[in-house]
């Protein structure tokens, strides 16, 4: 194809690209000025090109689009409905012979003329209207050309010689304008071809591996003179790395800007009012992931557009707002970019859900009935699951929510799903910033290495021939107790077939039943099982040894084994051998069917999610300092590493490591420890809103699940008090002392001072204090605490979960609420509690990283007793102990 | 997928109508089962001796796994295996010639590597209508060589056979 041509079809789709968010503003706003001239001239731009290339078909079009957008630039014309959605028209057919021409490199052939002649009429009608013409006098030049088209009205349907006037008078008036602003830009921004890019990327991911080869060997030398160069290579490798990624990232607005038009044509065909919101469009993320993730997303935002939001008389009807909300969101965390869609419409239908896996056959009556809510609503995850009642034209098209979860997966993201019916659906889509380079657990089994995407890893469990940590068996298939759970395992050995010369012990006849048991349970002794997640499915992956964790660059799978789903790509490790990744959905997929409404982890969300006081907790023991264990909540600890001495090094006082190409603060748990006595030291990693920390300890005991009863308050820093664990007095460790000795930002620092006096609750009873936080890191941290302090806490990760704790007729003393949660802000549930009967009366105090006055000023509005910075461990408690005793003082 | 399977037809047929014409060809000779043939020297990117392969477990038997060439991986494909042939009795070290495809690299894992030769269009006939099918499918035509008979490979046929 013609180079001009190309590079005409760049520049007119990201043009058209602008001008679809353009267009839907300007119906919002019909009188900016500002943006009618910036959507005349990207057409303007397109005519201009099409005539210099020879495009007469596309010229047409654009020329006839350009006089209507010049009548609204101009004021002529109002800017009305039907307005718009002929120019969308207009765009829409532009982009049909964009494709066309993309495709075969010439304009595909068709017919126009009825498009072109509903515009004419357009110009036509403007014409006509000579007050117009007398209100504008400024513009009367522009405005004779219509009216040259008006006069000649029979030759119709192609404006054959468009006037001159037209093109150069706008165009000149632009000039001045758009020259300076974008020459500034060109200046600062070059095109770059994506292969370029791509190569740069995977040239960097050699030299990445090479520098880890060289390092090895460096490790396994002492005393060498390539020390110190290797480290400054590697530095300026990791830079390297860092800055070519950067290249690759675009802000994820990229993959929204379809989204305003969508909801506007939805909106309009289905006559519903509906605002969509965009939160967080600059977070940035990998183009490769980018792409994979736009038709997904667009594929949600439509169907909460289409099933979700209702129309303004049935919401009018449910007490709603008769707009309907739908709500984008996206931010990082972690490795991760976390992507939220919510809305506020009608939520799953679950009676219509249950009819349509009835009819089908995808379950019995009998096997419905002991489903919860949530595990029914997994179902419309699996194929041809459409709940529209008809299939409309926006959505329906077979293309279900299954397609959108493979798609995801097929990245190494996960999706969750909460909805509520009457209330809304939200989805939350988590999936890695970056495909390039993966962080990946190396397994061995039956003598091969494979690699495991650490994402999907939860955690490691060795086994032993008896006792608890025992794989048993039912009917030669292995199964393991987790905490409570049974899990599914996997032997990854039997299942890719490798090197099976000893097959099960049923072959042999002469074993007794029993000895046929213990044979098969003594052949998964002293293995690992590496617990893996897929979506909420959770099963054990058997292997025979694990060693490190490696950044490994994934390189997709030949064209001759891509029918091999159990591998999601290769790669060659530091040693320089390669390795096959192994891909946790295809392994869950090859090793039997997986229902999502009975999977384990969908049965434990399907339990309330409201944690009363009684609720059990995962607890990581371990030792430090002496022997006494300690124990601190496992869901506060995003991993678990070992590090070797030799590279914890001191900077500004401090102990540091690098880890993962950044420098993470080390504590020691206890000062008294030995940093550097041993080779190496377990470090519990902590990591929360992109910064990381690690705890270093002498040693790990084990993972328990129990019940933290705290008898005895701590006295020391860093202990929040001692319960029996295990039947054994264990220190229950206070993270966030550590935390805040490590980094004073980490919880947002705040301005006021702790009154002094821990305000510990001094009347006899315990006060019932209800937590509704939505991040399980802030909840972890506060129900401990808030404990130890003496009140009886129940927590909720939701505003909604908690005012069904209010319909149920649950009551508190104190409420207390973080701001910033999703589907309902910490402001709209003060609002609510105030306006319910039994609740209206509990003080609530607010928990927010903002605490601007303005924030205050609104919290307190909204009905908040006290508006507190979050997270400041005294003035939290010392603020519930003295509004409790103000509200209840007065009261009594 | 069509396009892929075009441009492989279109390359035999380039070669075919080149051999046809008359001008010479260079093809390296390679030996697997004591048959003689020939790979146009313009396919070939490297020459092996015996590797480190990555087994790859629930491939096509065809397939011996995977192996690193500077920091690219390649995909041994067992050739004796492909043509229907015992594996190797004697202990010589395998070679290996490495191969593009599609953008992707094969390493074809073979007993010996012999000369390049430039092969003149008089010697060259058609497959005989008798072969085995599967050589058939395989072989872009004969040339008679004075000692012994030297088969082309058609590299893309060879390759697009292995199915999982």
């Amino acid at each position: 194809m013609d180079d001009l041509i190309t590079e005409f079809l760049t520049e007119t789709s990201e043009n058209l690209g602008e001008l679809d968010v353009g267009l839907v503003k300007l119906e919002q706003n019909p009188n900016d000025k500002e943006l009618l001239s910036q959507i005349f001239r990207v057409i303007h731009t397109v005519k201009g090109t099409c005539g210099f290339l020879g495009l007469p078909r596309l010229e047409a079009v654009a020329h006839k689009g350009e006089d209507v957008l010049g009548l609204f630039r101009d004021g002529t014309l109002e800017v009305t409905p039907e307005y718009v959605t002929l120019i969308f028209e207009s765009l829409d057919r532009i982009k049909l012979i964009l494709d066309g021409l993309e495709s075969t490199g010439s304009e595909p052939e068709g017919d126009d003329t009825e498009l072109i002649q509903k515009l004419a009429d357009v110009l036509k009608n403007a014409g006509v209207t000579p007050s117009d013409e007398v209100i504008m006098p400024d513009m009367a030049d522009i405005i004779i050309e219509p009216k040259t088209q008006e006069e000649t009205p029979e030759e119709q349907p192609v404006a054959a010689e468009p006037p001159p006037a037209a093109a150069p008078t706008p165009a000149a008036e632009d000039a001045d304008q758009a020259v300076p602003k974008e020459s500034s830009v060109a200046n600062q921004s070059l095109r770059v071809n994506v292969d370029v890019l791509e190569n740069l990327m995977t040239l960097v991911s050699e030299l990445v591996l090479n520098r880890n080869q060289l390092l090895q060997i460096l490790r396994s030398q002492v005393d060498s003179e390539f020390t110190a160069p290797l480290q400054r290579l590697n530095h300026v490798v990791s830079d390297l790395q860092e800055g070519v990624m950067q290249t690759r990232m675009q802000p994820i607005g990229n993959a929204w800007a379809k989204l305003p038009r969508i909801i506007r044509d939805i909106s309009i065909e289905l006559n519903k009012k509906i605002d969509l919101e965009m939160l967080g469009q600059d977070t940035e993320l990998d183009r490769q992931v980018l792409e994979l993730i736009k038709d997904p997303l667009t594929h949600m935002v439509r169907n909460s557009a289409d099933h979700g939001i209702e129309t303004p008389d049935i919401r009018a009807a449910a007490g709603k707002q008769e707009t309907g909300t739908i709500r984008l969101n996206s931010y990082h965390e972690g490795g991760h970019i976390i992507i939220e869609i919510a809305d506020d419409g009608k939520g799953l239908p679950l009676e219509m859900i249950k009819s349509k896996i009835l009819s089908n056959g995808l379950a019995t009556a009998d096997e419905i009935a002991e489903l919860s809510p949530q595990q029914i609503q997994q179902f419309i995850f699996k194929a041809g699951f459409s709940t529209a009642e008809k299939v409309t034209s926006v959505s329906g098209r077979g293309v279900g929510m299954d397609v959108v979860r493979t798609n995801i997966e097929k990245i190494g993201g996960s999706i969750e799903l909460k909805s509520v019916e009457g209330q809304g659906t939200s989805v939350i889509i988590k999936i890695p910033l970056t495909l390039a380079i993966v962080s990946a657990l190396i397994v061995e089994s039956g003598k091969e290495k494979f690699a495991i995407p650490q994402l999907a890893v939860k955690e490691l469990v060795m086994t032993s021939a008896d006792g608890d940590s025992r794989i048993e068996t039912i009917k030669g298939t292995p199964v393991f107790r987790l905490r409570d759970h049974l899990l599914p395992l996997v032997p990854l050995q039997e299942l890719l077939k490798i090197n099976t010369d000893t097959p099960s012990s049923h072959e042999d006849e002469t074993d007794s039943e029993k000895e046929s048991r213990e044979a098969d349970e003594a052949r998964y002794a002293n293995k690992y099982i590496v617990v893996t997640q897929v979506g909420s499915y959770t099963f054990g992956v058997i292997v025979d040894r694990v060693f490190d964790t490696e950044e490994i660059v994934i390189k997709p799978v030949p064209n001759i084994l891509r029918d091999l789903d159990i591998f999601s790509g290769n790669t060659i490790l530091g040693d320089g051998s390669v390795i096959m990744i192994l891909d946790p959905a295809g392994i869950a997929k090859n090793s039997g069917e997986i229902e999502a409404a009975e999977t384990m982890g969908g049965g434990a969300a399907a339990e309330a999610k409201i944690d009363s006081g009684m609720a059990k907790t995962s607890l990581l023991l371990f030792t430090a300092g002496n022997a006494n264990p300690k124990a601190v909540p496992l869901e506060l600890v995003s991993r678990l590493e070992e590090v070797k001495t030799a590279e914890i090094e001191k900077a500004n006082g401090a102990f540091v490591v690098q880890y993962r190409g950044e420098l993470m603060p080390l504590i020691p748990f206890d000062s008294s420890m030995e940093v550097m006595e041993l080779e190496s030291k377990p470090i519990l990693v902590f990591s929360d809103k992109g910064s990381s920390m690690g705890l270093i300890v002498d040693k790990i005991i084990d993972i328990t699940e129990q019940h933290i009863d705290i008898q005895i308050a701590g006295t020391k820093d860093g202990v929040l008090g001692s319960a029996i664990i295990e039947d054994k007095a264990t220190d229950v460790v206070n993270v966030e002392h550590f935390l805040q000795t490590v980094n004073k930002d980490w919880f947002k620092d705040h301005d006021d001072n702790p009154y002094g006096a821990n305000g510990s609750d001094s009347s006899g009873q315990r006060k019932r204090v209800l937590l509704v936080e939505d991040s399980p890191f802030f909840r972890n941290m506060l129900t401990p605490l808030l404990r130890v302090a003496g009140y009886e806490v129940t927590t909720t990760e939701s505003a909604m979960d908690a005012l069904k704790l209010c319909d149920a007729g649950h009551d508190f003393d104190i409420i207390v609420s973080d701001i910033e949660m999703p589907e309902m802000s910490g402001f709209e549930f003060a609002e609510k509690v105030k306006t319910q009967e039994n609740w209206q009366n509990i003080p609530l105090v607010a928990l927010s990283s903002h605490t601007t006055p303005q924030d205050m000023d609104r919290g307190i509005q909204a009905g908040f007793t006290k508006y507190i910075a979050k997270f400041d461990r005294e003035t939290l408690l010392n603020t519930l102990s003295q509004t409790l005793s103000e509200s209840y003082g007065e009261a009594s | 997928m069509t396009t892929a399977a075009n441009a492989n037809t279109q390359e035999t047929q380039d070669l075919e109508a080149e051999i046809a014409s008359g001008s010479a060809k260079d093809f390296l000779t390679i030996t697997i089962a004591d048959q003689m043939f020939g790979i146009p020297v313009l396919q070939v990117q490297d020459v092996l001796g015996s590797q480190k392969v990555t087994k790859i477990p629930l491939a096509p038997r065809e397939v011996a796994g995977a192996l690193n060439l500077r920091g690219r991986i390649v995909t041994a494909i067992n050739v004796r295996e492909r043509l229907g042939l015992d594996p190797r009795l004697d202990d010589e070290e395998d070679m290996s010639v490495v191969v593009e495809h599609e953008n992707e690299l094969y390493s074809l894992i073979i007993d010996k590597v012999g000369d390049v030769l430039s092969l003149k269009n008089e010697n060259y006939e058609n497959n005989p209508a008798t072969l085995d099918s599967v050589w058939r499918e395989i072989s872009m035509g004969i040339f008679r060589l004075e000692s012994q008979l030297l088969v082309i490979l058609d590299v893309p046929k060879l390759l697009k056979g292995v199915h999982a």
